[in-house]
């Protein structure tokens, strides 16, 4: 019987020849991923059901990362990282990245790329919504409450409905003022912010195969922003060179059947996309950065999980280097290795970080930070009327902060090239 | 589980992301010290752009200033809510300030899921959008075991769709209430 990528990693994962979308399925877990904001609320709701004493089903399986509110002042931020220290110790957790050591990586869903925890075949629940980043490595991976992770913690296990799959396939050769963010920000257009729930969104085609693995990452991470269960792009050879640089533990590559059947099918020629932002305030409010060019901002940021990853700086160092910016501009690392590629990668004879400072953009330290508002002294944060162009997700109303602020998400050239005319500006503009 | 939920409207728009639920700026506090967990009462949906709060006038907070809870047990709104983050703080922060149920058009999947295994508030769904008829304020009763839902302000009464499969959990409480009853904790019991 035929069957998408994420039918065969439901089947796998729950022991069966294949699923039918629409069961319920309980799932054995291979990696649970939780942060500073969810896992205290996790580990309380686990000590309450398993008991005080209790153990968590496999050590090696739970990787904590904080990640959403470091750099604040915030006392009651302080003490959530403290109780995730605290259980860390008292479970001997050996995949907790405490903040202030030279452990703290950042950004969760990028960080577990980097230390090898994504792998093809796999599933993986987080206490985030953007744990469907992962499904870039060809696995299966979705966001949960804090209920459902603290099941997991005891039982290594969860319930989970098998979803339809709907196709998204990109052809062509991706034009060099073309982003993954372009590609995700018109199919939220297209299908709008509850087109996908409770789905599968595959990504394939030969636009989506030559995009390096964080630029994949990009696009499955917003498989959340249409209610998707979880993106999904299958293994190929660049995935598998990230992986084995990482870990050797072993993975399992699937594909989906050639007759395996979808809820529906989308297909694009890349040749014939341009640039386009998401208007405030929704994710799927889509409009070509042509035909809103000249908007006035008053802030560019580009950082988080979607935006803040070694290709949206390399994208953003194109536009930002000999130009100065007109706007408050900030760079915001996901992680600790992508702060440290900004001191060794070159554009042009000159480093990322150097050309963001030439131009006068200020950079911050790897975390959350102002993706999604965060406490009230956090980097970037928005204030009042501000309009802001972001290479984050989300721009429902208070998203980055301020009620009463507007967020137009964007591709990194598109925040940038705005960056430099403090005007919404097509990046074709500078290229 | 109650079978008759009965208490008062208060009425939402469609895409009521879990930002407007509860700003991400409250998230530090604890779902367990009773004293903090008040915190979450109060900002219950005070992210809601005040026009588009306690529809169809606006204006009217779920949670007046100062208190720590609201008026308002039954939420009333249009497709998709719930969507945008995996915070299970949403429906504690709407339970906690004393909403029971929500009926809605259609729920995000991580907000369902979280409503139904927390034990938090029961998501029913409508099969028709019943956020242009209702009206904050309207005195409502929710009839769990016939999926009715009677507007006595109006005197009228609506079919709600069956919750299906997971009417076991929300009758059990969540999913460890659930869990346990069906023995699929028995390995891992400490």
């Amino acid at each position: 019987m035929a069957q998408t990528i994420t039918q065969k990693i439901f089947a796998r994962a729950a022991n069966r020849k294949f699923v039918d979308p629409g069961q319920s399925v309980w799932l054995n877990v291979d990696v649970l991923l939780t942060h500073d904001v969810c896992g205290p609320p996790t580990f309380d709701i686990f000590k309450q059901e398993f008991g005080p004493n209790a153990k968590v089903w496999d050590p090696s399986k739970v990787v904590v990362l904080p990640d959403h509110y470091i750099f604040t002042a915030n006392e009651h931020a302080h003490r959530n990282i403290d109780l995730l220290r605290q259980f860390a110790a008292e479970q001997g957790l050996p995949n907790y990245y405490d903040v202030g050591t030279d452990r703290y990586r950042g950004v969760c869903h990028v960080a577990l790329a980097e230390e090898g925890f994504n792998l093809p075949g796999t599933v993986l629940f987080g206490t985030d919504s953007h744990t469907c980043t992962s499904g870039a490595f060809g696995m299966f991976g979705s966001g949960i409450g804090n209920t459902d992770a603290a099941f997991i913690l005891g039982t290594g296990k969860l319930w989970e409905k098998v979803p339809d799959s709907m196709k998204f396939t990109f052809e062509g050769q991706m034009p060099d003022y073309l982003t993954a963010k372009d590609l995700i920000l018109q199919i939220l257009g297209d299908i709008t912010t509850d087109g996908a729930t409770y789905r599968a969104m595959e990504f394939d085609g030969e636009a989506v195969y030559s995009l390096p693995i964080d630029e994949r990452m990009t696009l499955c991470n917003m498989a959340i922003e249409a209610g998707g269960m979880n993106g999904i792009i299958a293994a190929d050879a660049v995935t598998e060179a990230f992986v084995k640089t990482r870990t050797s533990k072993p993975y399992e590559i699937f594909h989906s059947d050639p007759d395996a059947q979808y809820h529906s099918m989308y297909r694009y020629n890349v040749e014939q996309m341009e640039p386009v932002v998401a208007q405030p305030h929704s994710p799927d409010n889509r409009a070509t950065v042509r035909s809103v060019a000249g908007t006035p901002i008053t802030k560019s940021y580009i950082g988080s999980c979607t935006g803040g990853k070694l290709t949206d700086f390399r994208l953003a160092a194109k536009i930002l280097k000999g130009k100065k910016v007109s706007v408050t501009t900030n760079i915001v690392p996901a992680t600790v290795l992508v702060a440290s590629q900004l001191e060794t990668e070159m554009y042009d004879g000159q480093t990322l970080r150097h050309i963001f400072e030439e131009a006068g953009c200020s950079i911050a330290l790897p975390s959350c930070a102002a993706c999604l508002g965060g406490p009230s002294d956090t980097v970037g944060r928005s204030v009042d009327n501000d309009v802001v162009v972001s290479t984050t997700n989300r721009n429902f109303p208070g998203r980055m902060g301020s009620k009463f602020a507007g967020v137009y998400l964007a591709s990194p050239l598109t925040a940038a090239a705005s960056a430099v005319t403090g005007k919404l500006t097509d990046p074709r503009d500078f290229l | 589980m109650d079978t008759i939920i009965q208490g008062k409207a208060y009425v939402l728009g469609k895409n009521i992301d879990t930002d407007q639920i509860i700003p991400a700026e409250h998230l530090v506090y604890s779902l367990s010290d009773p004293e903090e967990v008040k915190m979450y009462g109060k900002y219950a949906l005070s992210g809601v752009p005040i026009d588009q709060a306690g529809l169809p006038e606006g204006g009217v907070p779920f949670v007046e200033e100062g208190d720590f809870a609201s008026p308002y047990s039954i939420i009333v709104a249009g497709p998709n809510f719930g969507c945008g983050s995996s915070r299970e703080h949403a429906p504690f922060a709407l339970k906690v300030a004393g909403a029971k149920a929500i009926i809605a058009e259609s729920y995000a999947r991580i907000f369902y899921r979280n409503c139904v295994d927390g034990g938090f508030v029961i998501p029913f769904e409508t099969p028709q959008p019943l956020n242009k008829s209702i009206m904050t304020g309207d005195e409502l009763s929710l009839d769990m075991e016939n999926n009715r839902l009677t507007n006595l302000t109006q005197n009228i009464t609506y079919e709600l769709r069956p919750l299906g499969d997971v009417v076991n959990i929300v009758q059990a409480g969540g999913i460890f209430e659930y869990a346990r009853k069906n023995d699929l904790m028995a390995s891992s019991e400490a």
